[in-house]
């Protein structure tokens, strides 16, 4: 194999196949978005309004992500408790 | 009943306004009465693409105004009988398009024609919300290049969810792809997106690929719609185009690069 037949066949032929990876990966992002249901940012405050009623906790410590899977939804809660708040539930 | 078609693709300047043309001359050459309407209040475009904006008269935003009637403000094409341009509005607010009021104008339209041709302005605003609102199909066009692919997504999302037929829950707006501006020797070179790549991502059905032309310029330099250029090649696919619209079962031309290469005309002259 010729010098120049390694380089022909090692290196990746043109930028099409860069823009490809890179439109798919956008495609499924925004696809995601437009899936997620509308109610998302409500429930995130709600559920940092119950837990602040025990915990004194701010809006980062509450993530709420949505996923959308062959046949079914994730919902998935994310709650960071403070240190201070492990030891006020401590027996 | 007409069908109504939009032209739509969120990203400007990637050939929809010359699609329309194309299409609409393509269906009244085929003997369906055929109207050809301009979204694009503002900027005014198709009819300079059809040579007819020196008979314009009334246009869109006067019907929907009620200040002219659609018989004042339709043109008849001079070359094709069945065919019809309702122009749009050069001076008025973009808000002018009321859904209400477009959804009259399109249903008295329906009544006398087959289809409605509908040219979307760019973007996702309200312009191109309404253009597509009433559809029954539309014709996504795409240039084989990310912003527009990823552009043409997200107006498949908008069709999805935001249409009559969507909020209605009836049976959605069919979707058929449409690749323009193809090059298929920077195809090969790998540095432009494939129809199966743009397929691919997208997930639709092709309705044609029109190849990068310079036919299309020309048309457009003296008015005529460019499928009527049956010299050319993007004449030919928009030809092609319309007859699967239509049904009918044909194959995509003008996909392989033409060989003209010194190497290639050695071996084959
Ligand atoms: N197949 C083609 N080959 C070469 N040039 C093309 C082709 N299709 C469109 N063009 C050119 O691209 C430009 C934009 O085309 P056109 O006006 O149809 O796009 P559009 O999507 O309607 O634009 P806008 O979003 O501004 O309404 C024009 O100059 C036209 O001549
Ligand atoms: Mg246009």
């Amino acid at each position: 194999m010729g010098l120049l037949d390694y380089f022909r066949s090692s290196q990746p032929k043109g930028s099409a196949n860069v823009a490809k990876e890179r439109l798919q990966i956008l495609v499924a992002h925004d696809r995601a978005a437009r899936d997620r249901p509308s109610y998302l940012p409500k429930l995130q405050q709600e559920i940092i309004d119950v837990i602040r009623k025990y915990v004194d906790v701010d809006m980062n410590a509450v993530s709420v992500n949505y996923e959308q899977e062959d046949a079914h939804e994730v919902l998935e809660l994310n709650i960071v408790l403070p240190e201070a708040a492990q030891q006020r539930f401590a027996p | 009943m007409a069908r109504i078609i939009v032209i739509t693709s969120g990203k400007g300047g990637v050939g929809k306004t010359t699609t329309a043309a194309a299409l609409a001359m393509g269906l009244a050459q085929r003997g369906k009465r055929t109207a050809v309407v301009d979204f694009d209040v503002g900027l005014r475009n198709l009819d300079l693409i059809m040579g007819c904006e020196r008979r314009v008269v009334y246009d869109f935003v006067n019907v929907i105004k009620q200040e002219a009637t659609l018989n004042q403000a339709l043109i008849r094409d001079k070359r094709c009988d069945h065919l019809y341009i309702l122009p749009a509005s050069q001076t008025r607010d973009k808000d002018a398009l009321a859904k209400e009021e477009v959804g009259r104008v399109l249903e008295e339209l329906s009544d006398g024609f087959d289809f409605v041709v509908c040219d979307s302005p760019a973007g996702i605003e309200h312009g191109a919300t309404m253009a597509m609102y009433y559809a029954d199909d539309a014709i996504v066009v795409t240039n084989p290049e990310v912003s527009s692919v990823r552009d043409s997504d997200r107006m498949l999302g908008i069709l999805s969810s935001k249409s009559r037929r969507a909020e209605n829950g009836q049976e959605p707006i069919r979707e058929h792809l449409l690749l323009t501006r193809y090059d298929p020797r920077r195809v090969d070179n790998g540095d432009m997106l494939s129809v199966e790549d743009v397929q691919e991502i997208l997930s639709l059905t092709l309705l044609g690929v029109i190849p990068e032309s310079k036919a299309v310029l020309s048309a457009s330099n003296a008015g005529i719609p460019v499928i009527l250029d049956r010299e050319s090649d993007a004449g030919q696919a928009y030809f092609d185009t319309v007859s699967r619209y239509l049904g009918e079962d044909i194959p995509h031309r003008f996909l392989e690069a033409e060989r003209k290469g010194f190497l290639s005309r050695l071996f084959k002259g």
